[in-house]
């Protein structure tokens, strides 16, 4: 009999226990910081701003525990068809919509999150750094009409360099690539030469085909004479040596965050106009042309999912466009300019829910 | 047990059976459902391009051209030039195992076949790129291109990446298979024929190509199309050591060209693929390549039937 009240009392204190972790726990809940419902976000696209969009996706996670968003790195084309099966709560992509793809899925609205450049890498027996290209010689070496390294049309604009007689093998994405998107539209804008269009792929006359930027950047490593396209981050902390390509101004630019950056910030009139506006080859003495954005693509109206995701996604997209980008920089992508900044804010204020705006 | 009335038993017993009939029709049901769709799916691109696709050598995703023989030429030759390479060097590597290998070097031998069977594709894929490439490239190719490049089929310039890499890394992947199976079939020779053989003084290598392979002919002819049915769907190391290129057999027939096949055509552009006749004609490729598949399976079924006829005549 005794040991049994014993036994009851020591259960009614774990009962009690219980009662109170559970109410701290609820009292916490409530009065959790912008009273975030917890929400799970799934979302999917483009590969290049992975590493930056998981970094934001585990730091905004500290911030705002409640809300869990995964994104999964599977290619633009496979992102969009995502958001617009709306199994993807937002869509990265290295391009923008096409008009057939603004016509068939209204009410998806652009937001630049990031940005890169695409840099002319190369392996050039002899020749470490500071190779010298214009879009001309790099539209023909790529189209197969400049063949040799010492071609006379590249030693002219590298005084001091000893290029070699070598013949030139070009290495492109084997894979469909919003790489190879903003590679071509530079060479489409900046270059009469180029006669191959622009596309996630075009039909290339020439060349080695590889996988991915690890595959064009281990192509390039392994074959002596190369050159090839790749984002500006793989080329850099892979230490291949990649061109000073001639801007709109004419001057030879080095890839570098600043370079990219004031590229962004040269295109933000034109994006203010047209989100979907092509921006290489911008203007500016100091502008890297090969610079492009990466976006976010999501429905206006986020009513088809539940009211704490739709919130959980519109309050995750404005923090990434603001205290977001200081975590860009360390992973070597380029910090959204003021005036972009700007833009991506006037878009996601459309976001609504029921009729009502989201932020 | 047998407390059971054979009621009972009789309805377990049907029970059983149609359990295992439906397992049988799942594999009938499955096929035709993956037929169907590539089908279905390849609608758009035979609609629009119909019969250009088997015939054109142009693949121009901007002005929605789509012609695949280039991908199937770089599919059966990287194929069927790794099974040719495979098939003496698997005979050999059986021969040496039922003839003349020690039971040690035997066992040794054994794991060492069913470890490189074991390699996942991309791995093979990554040593072709990295290791094999250059090495190909600089004592291999570079010398045959200097010396006899004139000749169209050894032009240069070397690459290194080429379908004659991609031959010799499927040939790698496609000698486990062939090999197991020869060695398994080898080492089943009736013995007494082999030491009738051996007693007439016949020497091993006569036993074996007078008795040990023609009792395995069949099976070997098995082994060799199922290693040629790896080499025609394999996608991962052949992407990544092909160079893919359309301009093979086209613009140059040489085998040190960087070539294409069909699956990595597949495999690099589906997902990013938006255009409808785009989606259609990557479909269409993967109904071509379960086609040819279909061909090699009836062709060679039927050459076995002839094999055997003959033989047991």
């Amino acid at each position: 009999m005794k040991k049994s009240t014993a036994g009851i009392s020591k259960l009614s204190i774990i009962v009690v226990a219980i009662v109170a972790l559970g109410a701290i726990g609820a009292i916490y809940y409530m009065t959790m910081p912008q009273g975030d419902l917890p929400a799970s976000i799934t979302a999917g696209g483009a590969s290049f701003p992975y590493p930056i969009m998981t970094k934001w996706i585990s730091e905004y996670n500290k911030l705002h525990p409640s809300i869990q968003i995964t994104y999964q790195s599977v290619g633009s084309g496979a992102g969009l068809n995502g958001l617009f099966a709306k199994t993807f709560a937002f869509a990265g992509s290295d391009a923008p919509l096409t008009d057939s793809q603004m016509a068939e899925h209204p009410g998806v609205i652009t937001i630049p999150e990031s940005g890169g450049g695409i840099v002319i890498a190369y392996n050039v027996t002899g020749i470490t750094a500071g190779l010298n290209l214009t879009a001309d010689i790099i539209a023909n070496i790529f189209q197969g009409n400049i063949t040799k390294w010492n071609d006379p049309a590249i030693t002219a604009i590298n005084p001091g360099k000893v290029l070699p007689n070598a013949d030139i093998v070009t290495v492109h994405r084997q894979d469909s690539s919003g790489t190879t998107f903003g590679f071509t539209d530079y060479l489409t804008r900046a270059s009469s030469a180029w006669k191959l269009g622009t596309g996630k792929t075009v039909n290339w006359p020439t060349g080695l085909g590889a996988n991915g930027n690890s595959g064009v950047a281990s192509v390039i490593q392994n074959t002596p004479n190369s050159v090839g396209y790749l984002e500006f981050f793989y080329a850099h902390n892979n230490s291949i040596p990649y061109a000073n390509v001639q801007n709109k101004d004419g001057y030879f630019i080095t890839p570098s965050l600043t370079s990219i950056s004031l590229a962004l910030k040269a295109a933000a009139p034109v994006v203010a106009n047209d989100i979907r506006a092509s921006v290489v080859n911008m203007p500016g003495k100091d502008v890297y042309p090969i610079s492009v954005f990466t976006y976010i693509m999501v429905y206006k109206n986020m009513s088809y999912m539940d009211q704490a995701t739709a919130q959980g996604v519109a309050r995750f997209l404005w923090w990434v466009v603001h205290d977001g980008q200081n975590y860009s920089e360390s992973l070597l992508y380029p910090k959204l300019p003021s005036e972009v900044v700007t833009i991506a804010e006037n878009a996601l204020k459309q976001l609504q829910y029921n009729g009502k705006p989201l932020l | 047990m047998s407390n059971k009335t054979p009621f009972f038993n009789d309805v377990k017993d049907n029970l059983f059976k149609y359990l295992v009939i439906g397992c049988s029709l799942l594999v009938v049901v499955l096929f035709s459902l993956i037929f169907i769709l590539l089908v279905q799916r390849s609608l758009p691109a035979l609609s629009e391009n119909g019969i250009n696709t088997l015939i054109g050598s142009v693949w121009d995703v901007n002005n929605l051209v789509f012609g695949a023989l280039p991908a199937i030429m770089g599919t059966l030759v990287s194929a069927l030039l790794a099974t040719a390479i495979a098939v003496p060097i698997s005979l050999g590597i059986a021969i040496f195992f039922t003839e003349y290998a020690p039971d040690r070097a035997r066992f040794a031998l054994s794991v060492f076949i069913d470890l490189l069977a074991a390699i996942p594709s991309v791995i093979y894929g990554i040593w072709g790129l990295w290791i094999i490439s250059p090495l190909i490239k600089n004592y291999v190719q570079q010398p045959i291109v200097d010396y006899i490049g004139f000749i169209p089929l050894f032009a240069g310039p070397a690459y290194g990446l080429s379908i004659f890499l991609a031959s010799i890394i499927l040939t790698i992947m496609v000698i486990p298979i062939i090999s197991s199976i020869t060695i398994e079939l080898l080492s089943s020779t009736p013995s007494p024929l082999k030491e009738g053989m051996v007693s007439l003084g016949a020497t091993r290598w006569e036993t074996v190509r007078n008795v040990g392979i023609p009792f395995a002919k069949l099976g070997i002819f098995s082994g060799v199309i199922l290693g040629l049915g790896r080499a025609l769907g394999e996608t991962m190391a052949v992407t990544m050591v092909i160079g893919n290129s359309y301009l093979w057999p086209f613009s140059t027939v040489s085998i040190f060209a960087p070539a294409t096949t069909i699956t990595s055509k597949i495999a690099g552009e589906l997902y990013e693929a938006s255009n409808p006749v785009h989606v259609g004609s990557l479909i269409e490729l993967a109904l071509i390549l379960l086609i040819i598949t279909l061909i090699v399976n009836f062709a060679s079924r039927a050459i076995l039937r002839r094999i055997s006829r003959r033989q047991f005549r």
